[in-house]
C-alpha cells in the first residue's frame, strides 16, 4: 500500500508539473500549425506570469489573474504577429527577441517591486483558490481520487484547453483553413483564405494560452514568491514538447505529463526509491541533472525516429517559420 | 459593346524597374477557349495572375461580364467566378483531395438580420408582438445552431466532393492524399476545385507541360466539355499544335506586350510562330556531323529500383559513343529519372555495370563521377528543384560543383574565377539577367536552364547526361540549348539526351533509345526511323531488342573486356530499318 501511494504521489506530481508545459505546448502548437515559429514561449509566459500575478494578487481574484495573464501574453502574440506577419521580420530572430524581452521585462517589474517592498503577496483566499482542492466528494475515493480528482483548477483547464484546441484544429472548418495556412499559404491564399488574419488570430490566442502557463509558474510552482527565474526554462521545454507531440494537442496532453513526470522525478525520486528500496533503490544514485536532461534527449530521439520514418504527417508544418509574400515568384 | 467574359484594357504591371506587362488589351468571349501564346517571359502568367488576384495591376482596367472590377485578392477573384489552375499547383500536400477543395468552401450566410427584419414586416400588429418575439428568438437559436453545425467538418463532405468529381467526369479518390497523387491527378483536382467554387472563367497556366500524350487528350476532352457547359477558358501554352487543336482564338504576347488576337481556324502554325517570336525562325534543327569514336559510357544489365521499391530500370544494355547524341524516348515515368540519377551516382543500383572508358563508376560518389567528366543536368517537372541553389547568385551557382578548389589547404572561395565563368556563360548563352549577382530564382525558367546547362558544359565534360533541357522553354531558348549540345557533340562529347518531343529527338539525335516500363524497346538511327515506329515502341507494341541477337546494346569495340561474352556490333539502324 505504501508503495502504491508513493507511485500515486509521483504521478500526481507529474500532472502538477506537466500542466504549465501543456499550456505552453498547446499555445505553441496553435502558433506553429498556422505557420509561425514563435520561439518566444519563455518570454511570453514570463509576461503572462508577472502581469497575471500582480493583477490576481492585488485584486485578490484568481479569475482576474487568469484573464490578465491571458491578455498580457496575447499582446506578446499580437506584437509577434505584427513584426513577422505585417513587417515580415525573421520569425526565429523575433521569437528569440521575444524571449529576451519577456523574461527581461518580467525581471524588471518583479525586481523593482521587490526592492521597493511593494511586491504583492498572495492572500490566504487566493492561495486556497490555487491549492489542490480537487473535486469535492470524488477526491475522497481511495487512490483514484488522489490520481484523478485532486488537482488545482489549472490542471483541469489545461486539459480542457488542449482538447478544445484539438477539436478546433482537426474537426472544424476554421481549423482546416488554419492548417492549410501553415502547410501552404500560397494554396490557402488562392482559395480565398486570409493568410495574415489567420496567423494573427492563432498567434494571439496561442500566446494567450501560454500566459496561463506563466501564471501557473508564478502562483503554483513558485508559490507566489518572487525569484528572478519564474519560468525556469519551461517555455523551452514546451517548444521541444511541440515536436515530441508531433503537432497534436491530444498527444501534447500525454507528452506534457510524461515530461512533468521527469521534472517530478528531480525532486521526488527518493520517494520512489524509499518505497521500493530493493527494486528501485539504485534510483537514488542517479544525479538530478540526468532527469533534467531527459526531456531533451527524448525529444531528440523523437525527431530522429520521425525523420527515419519519412512520414509526411505529424511533422512540422511545411510553411512553419516561413513568412508569406503573395507576390513572390 | 459586346459582353465579354473578361476584358482587359491597357493593363500595365511593373516589378521594380522591370516592366512585365505594358498596355495589354485582351478579350475573352463567353464560352470560348482562348489560347494565350507567347515565349517564356512574355508576361502571360503575370497577366493572368492579375485576374487571379495574386498581383495588382499598376494601371489599366479589368471588366468582368461588362462590369469594371477591382481585384484585390484571390478572394475577390473567386467571388467574380474566375478560377486559375496555376502551373505550380496550389495544393496542401498532407490534405486529402476532398479537404483541399473543402478548405476554400465558404459557409453560406444565414441572413439572420434579413430574416428578423422580414418577421417584423410580416406581423405588425400589437397582438402578435409576443408571437413575434418568440419567432425571433427561435430564429436566433436556429442561426446559432446553423453556424455551430457548419463550423465542424462533417464526414459527409467526402461524399459531396465525390459526387462533384464524378459529375465533372474526373476520376480521383476524394480520400487520397495529395502527396500520393500523380501529376495528372493533382491537375484534375485543381480543375475540380475551381469548378466547385463556381468558376465560370477558368485559366490554365501551361497545363500540358507535365502531362503525357494520353493525359493531354483527356484534358482537352474535359476542356471541350466545360466549354459546352458555358465556361470560358484561357489556356496558356507554347505548344503550337495544341493551340491549333483546342482553341477558338489565339491571343499572342511578346515581351510583355499584346501583339494580336487571331482566329485559330484562319491561321497557320507559321503565322503564329512569326507573331510570337517577331521574326521568322527556321523550324529545322541541324544535326551536325561529328567524328563518332569509341564508346565512352557503357551500361550492361543495369537494374534500378525507384523510390517506391518497384523496378524502374530493368536489365538494360546500351552505350554512348564519343561525338554522338543518344536520345532517350519514352512515356513519362518509365525510368528516365532513375537512369539519370544512377549514372550521376545519386541512386543505388540493384545490379549491372556502368562503365566509363572501361572503368566501373558504380559506387563512386557523385563528386568522383563529376571528376571523371560526367555531367548530369536534370530539369524536373517543376523546373526549379534540381541542380541550382535558387537564392544564390549566378556566379555562386556556377562554382557550386568545384567550390573545393585545387588546393585543399585554401579555405576561401575564388570569386574571381566564379565571376569570370558566370560572365562567360551569360554572354555565350545569352542569359537575360540584370547582372551575374542576381539570385537564380529571379530569372525566368529558360534563363535558369541556360545557367544550369552552361555550368555543366563549362566543366568541360566528356559525357553529358541531360534530361528535359528544353522543358517549358520557348523556341528561341530551345534552339540555343540545341546549339550548345551540338557544339559539345562536335568536341567529341557523348551526350545522353532524355527528351519528350519526338520531333526534336528525331531532328537532333543520332540514335534514339526507346524505353517502356524500364525496358529498352530498341535503339534506332534517328535518320532511318519514323515517329510512328517510335510511338509503337514507346507504348510497348514493338520490341526490337529481343528479336535480333542476344548482345543487343553491347558495342563491338567495347572497353569492357569479358572473354565469356561474344561481342558483336549492334548498331541497330541497318538491321532494324522499317521496311
Amino acid at each position: 500500500m505504501e508503495g502504491l501511494m508513493a507511485i500515486v504521489t509521483v504521478l500526481a506530481s507529474a500532472l502538477r508539473f506537466g500542466a504549465p508545459l501543456l499550456f505552453g505546448t498547446t499555445g505553441e502548437i496553435l502558433t506553429e500549425k498556422s505557420g509561425s515559429l514563435n520561439l518566444g514561449v519563455e518570454g511570453t509566459m514570463a509576461i503572462g506570469a508577472i502581469g497575471g500575478f500582480i493583477a490576481g494578487a492585488t485584486s485578490n481574484s484568481l479569475f482576474v489573474g487568469m484573464l490578465v495573464a491571458f491578455l498580457c501574453s496575447s499582446l506578446c502574440g499580437l506584437l509577434f504577429s505584427f513584426l513577422t506577419v505585417t513587417l515580415k521580420a525573421n520569425q526565429n530572430v523575433t521569437g528569440l527577441a521575444m524571449t529576451i524581452f519577456g523574461v527581461g521585462l518580467c525581471q524588471l517589474i518583479g525586481q523593482t517591486l521587490k526592492t521597493k517592498g511593494k511586491f504583492p503577496a498572495m492572500s490566504e483566499e487566493l492561495t486556497h483558490a490555487v491549492a489542490s482542492n480537487g473535486i469535492p466528494g470524488l477526491r475522497n475515493i481511495p487512490v483514484l481520487g488522489e490520481l484523478l480528482f485532486n488537482y488545482n483548477i489549472f490542471v483541469y483547464i489545461s486539459i480542457i484547453v488542449a482538447i478544445i484546441a484539438w477539436v478546433f484544429m482537426f474537426k472544424t472548418k476554421a481549423g482546416l483553413r488554419m492548417r492549410a495556412v501553415g502547410e501552404n499559404p500560397g494554396a490557402a491564399d488562392s482559395v480565398g483564405i486570409n493568410v495574415d488574419r489567420t496567423r494573427y488570430i492563432n498567434n494571439t490566442i496561442g500566446s494567450g494560452i501560454m500566459g496561463l502557463g506563466g501564471l501557473y509558474m508564478a502562483m503554483i510552482i513558485n508559490i507566489g514568491t518572487w525569484n528572478d527565474n519564474w519560468i525556469g526554462g519551461y517555455g523551452w521545454i514546451a517548444v521541444a514538447l511541440v515536436i515530441f507531440a508531433s503537432w497534436s494537442p491530444a498527444r501534447a496532453i500525454g507528452g506534457s505529463f510524461l515530461f512533468g513526470l521527469l521534472i517530478a522525478l528531480q525532486s521526488q525520486v527518493s520517494i520512489l526509491a524509499n518505497a521500493f528500496p530493493t527494486a528501485l533503490g539504485w534510483l537514488n544514485k542517479i544525479p538530478v541533472e540526468f532527469y533534467k536532461m531527459l526531456p531533451f534527449v527524448i525529444t531528440a530521439l523523437v525527431i530522429i525516429i520521425n525523420s527515419i520514418g519519412k512520414k509526411k504527417e505529424g511533422v512540422q508544418p511545411t510553411a512553419c517559420g516561413v513568412n508569406y509574400y503573395r507576390e513572390e515568384r | 459593346m459586346s459582353n465579354y467574359a473578361i476584358e482587359l484594357r491597357n493593363i500595365t504591371k511593373t516589378f521594380g524597374s522591370v516592366v512585365a506587362n505594358k498596355n495589354v488589351n485582351l478579350t475573352l468571349e463567353q464560352g470560348e477557349i482562348l489560347s494565350l501564346l507567347g515565349e517564356n517571359g512574355s508576361g502571360k502568367t503575370t497577366l493572368m495572375n492579375m485576374l487571379s488576384g495574386i498581383y495588382k495591376p499598376n494601371a489599366g482596367q479589368i471588366f468582368v461580364n461588362g462590369q469594371e472590377v477591382v481585384i484585390q485578392s484571390p478572394e475577390d477573384s473567386k467571388k467574380l467566378g474566375i478560377g486559375m489552375v496555376h502551373q505550380h499547383f496550389k495544393l496542401v500536400d498532407i490534405f486529402s483531395c476532398a479537404d483541399n477543395i473543402w478548405m476554400g468552401v465558404d459557409t453560406p450566410t444565414y441572413n439572420l438580420k434579413e430574416k428578423l427584419h422580414n418577421i417584423e414586416l410580416e406581423d405588425n400588429t400589437f397582438k402578435s408582438k409576443f408571437n413575434r418575439f418568440g419567432k425571433q428568438l427561435g430564429l436566433v437559436f436556429k442561426a446559432m445552431g446553423y453556424h455551430i453545425a457548419n463550423a465542424f467538418l462533417a464526414p459527409s463532405r467526402n461524399k459531396k466532393i465525390k459526387s462533384i468529381i464524378e459529375k465533372f467526369g474526373f476520376d480521383i479518390d476524394p480520400n487520397k492524399k495529395v502527396y500520393e497523387m500523380s501529376v495528372s491527378e493533382k491537375q484534375s483536382l485543381e480543375i475540380v476545385k475551381v469548378l466547385y467554387y463556381g468558376a465560370k472563367t477558368i485559366i490554365l497556366d501551361e497545363p500540358t507541360a507535365v502531362l503525357t500524350l494520353q493525359e493531354i487528350q483527356k484534358l482537352f476532352a474535359i476542356l471541350k466539355k466545360m466549354k459546352e457547359n458555358g465556361h470560358s477558358i484561357i489556356i496558356i501554352t507554347h505548344k503550337l499544335n495544341e493551340v491549333k487543336e483546342i482553341s477558338d482564338r489565339v491571343a499572342i504576347m511578346r515581351k510583355g506586350e499584346y501583339i494580336d488576337t487571331v482566329d485559330t481556324k484562319s491561321t497557320s502554325i507559321q503565322q503564329l510562330t512569326d507573331l510570337m517570336v517577331g521574326k521568322k525562325i527556321n523550324l529545322q534543327i541541324n544535326r551536325v556531323q561529328s567524328d563518332i569514336a569509341g564508346p565512352l559510357l557503357e551500361i550492361r544489365d543495369l537494374s534500378i529500383k525507384n523510390d517506391e521499391g518497384a523496378v524502374a530500370i530493368d536489365n538494360v544494355n546500351f552505350y554512348i559513343r564519343s561525338g554522338e547524341i543518344l536520345g532517350v524516348a519514352g512515356i513519362a515515368g518509365c525510368g528516365q529519372k532513375e537512369l539519370c540519377e544512377a549514372i550521376a551516382g545519386l541512386r543505388h543500383i540493384e545490379s549491372g555495370m556502368i562503365n566509363h572508358k572501361g572503368e566501373s563508376i558504380v559506387g563512386l560518389s557523385p563528386k568522383a563521377i563529376i571528376a571523371k567528366g560526367i555531367s548530369m543536368s536534370f530539369i524536373p517537372e517543376d523546373r526549379l528543384g534540381m541542380g541550382l541553389a535558387p537564392s544564390l547568385s549566378i556566379a555562386d551557382n556556377v562554382i557550386l560543383k568545384d567550390y573545393m578548389g585545387d588546393k585543399w589547404y585554401n579555405p576561401f572561395v575564388n570569386r574571381k574565377i566564379a565571376r569570370e565563368r558566370a560572365t562567360r556563360i551569360v554572354k555565350e548563352l545569352e542569359v537575360v539577367t540584370p547582372s551575374i549577382d542576381t539570385p537564380v530564382r529571379r530569372l525566368s525558367g529558360g534563363n535558369v536552364q541556360k545557367v544550369l546547362l552552361g555550368r555543366e558544359i563549362d566543366g568541360d565534360p566528356n559525357v553529358i547526361v541531360t534530361a528535359y533541357p528544353v522543358r517549358g522553354l520557348d523556341i528561341n531558348s530551345s534552339y540555343a540549348i540545341y546549339d550548345i549540345l551540338n557544339k559539345e557533340k562536335q568536341k567529341g562529347t557523348g551526350i545522353l539526351f532524355v527528351g519528350e518531343d519526338l520531333d526534336v529527338l528525331l531532328a537532333l539525335c543520332d540514335k534514339i533509345m526507346v524505353l517502356c516500363h524500364g525496358k529498352v524497346m530498341g535503339v534506332v538511327h534517328a535518320e532511318k526511323t519514323t515517329k510512328e515506329e517510335l510511338g509503337l515502341m514507346m507504348t510497348g507494341s514493338l520490341d526490337l531488342s529481343e528479336s535480333k541477337h542476344k548482345n543487343y546494346g553491347i558495342a563491338a569495340d567495347s572497353n569492357i573486356v569479358d572473354p565469356t561474352e561474344q561481342v558483336t556490333d549492334s548498331v541497330e539502324g541497318g538491321e532494324n530499318d522499317p521496311q
